[in-house]
C-alpha cells in the first residue's frame, strides 16, 4: 500500500499517525508531497521516526515539491526522490493508495 | 492502467489541485487512462469559469478545461457540494431560479454516485486534498 | 438527495474504506464524508469506515448543535446499520490519546490496534479520505 503524506509534521499529526498504523507491517510505502516533504529533512525532530520506519517501508519524496521549497539539499539519506512520472509509477505499482489528509 | 482522481480543495489556497493536475498530466503522458476527475468539498470551486488569476500565474480552471478537451476527460463536480458553494450549470440555475451560472467548459455537475462508480471502474483512485 | 445513480456495475464488488480523521463541525469534511458513505450503500460494495485521530470525535455521544445553529448529523452514524454499513473501525490509540473509551461512543464499533488498522487498510481496493 502507498501512503501519501502532504502535511508538514510540525503542523499536523498525519505523518506520525501514518507511521503508527503502517510501519509495523511489510509492504507499505510512503510518498511525501507538498508540505509533507518537510518530513524527510535531516536533523528534524521527526528524523528518527522516519528513519525507524525505513526498516520496513520504502520512503519517497516528490522532488518538484522539495525544489519549490528550497530544501532539496537537506533530504535524509535513503529517501528516494521521484518526479510526477515517478509518482504515477508508485501509484501503479502499489495495489492501493491512501492519502492522509 | 485506469486512474480516478478526487480533488477535495479549491484552487490557489491549497496545492491539492495543482498536484492532481500534474499527476493527471503525467499519467496521461505515460499512456494511462484517467477515467474521471471528481471534485468534492471546496474542490468544486475549481470549476468556476469566473476565475481571473493574475496574468503571470497559472490559470488552474482553464488548465483543467484544456486538459479535458485534449484527452476527453470526464471532470465531474459533485452537485450537493456545488449547490452549497454557489456553483451551477445552466440547467441547475434554471431549476433553482438563479439568474446566472458559472461552470467552466469541460466540467459537468453530477451526483456523488459518480465518485463511487469511478472507484469501482478504475484500477486506482488517488485523493488530493488538505 | 438529488443524486442520479448507475447501480449496474456488472456485479463488481470492491472493498471501499472511508477514512475519517477530522473532527465534526469545525470543518465540513465529516458531514460531506458521511454523504459519500450513504451514497456508496446503493452500489452494493463492501464498505467500511475507519476512524482515526480527530475522526473519533465524530462518534462522541451527546453532540448538541442547537446553539451553533449547525445540523447535528451524529445520529446518522447510528442509521448506517440500516444501509447495511456495519463495519465501523476505530483505532484504539487515537481513542486513548483523547481520553476516550468505547463507552463514550454513540454507535457500536470494532476497536482495532494501530497495526490491525494498518492491515485493514492494506486489504482495501479503494481508500477514500476527506
Amino acid at each position: 500500500m502507498l501512503h501519501i503524506i502532504n502535511k508538514s509534521p510540525f503542523e499536523n499529526n498525519s505523518l506520525l499517525s501514518c507511521l503508527r498504523v503502517a510501519s509495523a507491517a511489510k509492504g507499505h510505502a510512503i510518498l511525501f508531497i507538498e508540505d509533507g516533504v518537510y518530513g524527510v529533512m535531516q536533523g528534524t525532530a521527526v528524523e528518527k521516526s522516519v528513519r525507524d520506519a525505513m526498516a520496513n517501508m520504502a520512503v519517497y519524496a516528490l522532488n518538484p515539491d522539495l525544489e519549490a521549497r528550497g530544501v532539496q539539499g537537506r533530504v535524509m539519506d535513503g529517501v528516494k526522490l521521484v518526479d510526477y512520472d515517478g509518482f504515477v509509477d508508485l501509484v501503479a505499482e502499489h495495489d492501493n493508495v491512501q492519502s492522509w489528509l | 492502467m485506469k486512474f480516478a482522481i478526487m480533488i477535495n480543495e479549491g484552487p490557489y489556497t491549497h496545492q491539492a489541485t495543482d498536484s492532481a493536475y500534474l499527476f493527471a498530466r503525467a499519467a496521461l503522458a505515460k499512456g494511462h487512462e484517467v477515467t474521471r476527475v471528481f471534485f468534492y468539498h471546496d474542490g468544486v470551486n475549481n470549476a468556476t469559469r469566473l476565475t481571473v488569476p493574475p496574468a503571470d500565474d497559472r490559470h488552474i480552471v482553464n488548465r483543467w478545461s484544456e486538459l479535458a478537451k485534449a484527452h476527453d476527460l470526464d471532470l465531474v463536480v459533485c452537485i450537493a457540494a456545488a449547490q452549497r458553494r454557489g456553483l451551477m450549470d445552466e440547467n441547475e440555475a434554471k431549476r433553482q431560479g438563479k439568474d446566472a451560472n458559472n461552470i467552466a467548459p469541460g466540467f459537468r455537475i453530477s451526483g456523488l454516485g459518480q465518485l463511487v462508480e469511478a472507484g469501482i471502474q478504475s484500477d486506482r483512485l488517488v485523493v488530493f486534498g488538505d | 438527495m438529488s443524486e442520479e445513480m448507475d447501480m449496474d456495475e456488472g456485479g463488481t464488488v470492491k472493498k471501499f474504506m472511508f477514512v475519517n480523521r477530522k473532527a465534526p463541525y469545525g470543518t465540513i469534511y465529516a458531514l460531506e464524508g458521511l454523504e459519500v458513505v450513504l451514497i456508496s450503500a446503493a452500489f452494493d460494495q463492501d464498505v467500511s469506515l475507519a476512524f482515526l485521530d480527530d475522526g473519533v470525535y465524530e462518534l462522541v455521544k451527546g453532540q448538541n448543535t442547537k446553539a451553533v445553529e449547525m445540523k447535528n448529523f451524529s445520529s446518522t452514524y447510528r442509521a448506517l446499520e440500516g444501509y447495511d454499513i456495519e463495519k465501523l473501525y476505530v483505532e484504539r490509540e487515537s481513542l486513548e490519546a483523547r481520553g476516550l473509551s468505547e463507552g463514550d461512543l454513540l454507535v457500536d464499533v470494532q476497536i482495532l490496534s494501530a497495526a490491525e488498522m494498518g492491515e485493514m487498510m492494506a486489504a482495501q481496493d479503494v481508500v477514500i479520505s476527506f
